[in-house]
């Protein structure tokens, strides 16, 4: 079986850029689009604000009332939260303990980009797999990322 | 106490709650109070007990509810009052770090 995130080269260049914008300190939003089987599609990203303004570098926190305002907007256009992107300053684009440890959103994507001297490097995705807080995990899957429209 | 005044309230469910929920989007409730809400929605989808609340009837520290923009936390947690037109969100925390 085949766990995939698919999305356009806008989106998937559009959230690398975030990291890039707030480098050294950690990037962060909401990927909306509909659940597919086991894959999801993200048909738009929202940026959001990282409320972990004491330590930026390494900690990366959504405010429940933005994702809840990005919630209302996607479900006016049909759209469902399927996960989420940050960004590693300097740091490899997998997953930490802290992310498992704070990852809640069962069957969601944790996308993640490594921005190495202020340039976004490699993009990797998570499904967080269980169903439970005592046996999660984070499995790799593939990004399918359609070219973008010129 | 429970609200002597009830009246249907929307709960939206967060994606990873609504296999436990019908696989809905949102479920209806009759309720005065937050906690009556959350209680008639665990009393209509029993699977989501585990995934709300610790084994001691906490809600889980992850585990955010909204009554429309407002962090029940801030008003009187579960005793707060919902009224005509209120919607409540279940919002499981996100963060992280390298």
């Amino acid at each position: 079986m085949v766990y995939m995130l698919k999305m356009g080269g806008q989106n998937y260049e559009a959230l690398r850029q975030h990291g890039e914008e707030t480098y050294p300190h950690e990037c962060c939003g909401v990927l909306l689009g509909q659940m597919d089987g086991e894959s999801r599609i993200v048909s738009s990203v929202a940026r959001c604000g990282n409320t972990r303004t004491d330590s930026p570098q390494n900690r990366y926190h959504i405010d429940p009332r933005e994702l809840i305002r990005i919630q209302r907007e996607g479900r006016e256009r049909g759209e469902d939260i399927v996960g989420f992107y940050h960004s590693h300053p300097d740091h490899p684009a997998r997953w930490s303990a802290t992310d498992l440890a704070e990852a809640h959103w069962f069957g969601c994507s944790y996308v993640i980009t490594s921005v190495e001297k202020g340039k976004a490097a490699i993009t990797n995705s998570f499904e967080l797999m269980g169903s439970d807080e005592g046996e999660k995990s984070l499995l790799d899957e593939k990004i399918d990322v359609a070219p973008s429209e010129t | 106490m429970a609200s002597s005044i009830t009246t249907m309230t929307k709960i939206h469910i967060p994606t990873p709650l609504r296999q436990y929920a019908g696989k809905q989007p949102a479920v209806e409730v009759k309720a005065g109070t937050v906690a009556e809400a959350l209680s008639g929605l665990v009393s209509q989808h029993p699977d989501l007990q585990r995934h709300l609340y610790t084994d001691d009837g906490k809600l889980r520290s992850f585990v955010n509810v909204y009554l429309n923009d407002e962090d029940v936390r801030y008003l009187q947690k579960e005793a707060t009052v919902v009224k005509d037109g209120d919607s409540i969100s279940i919002v499981p925390s996100i963060a992280g770090g390298l």
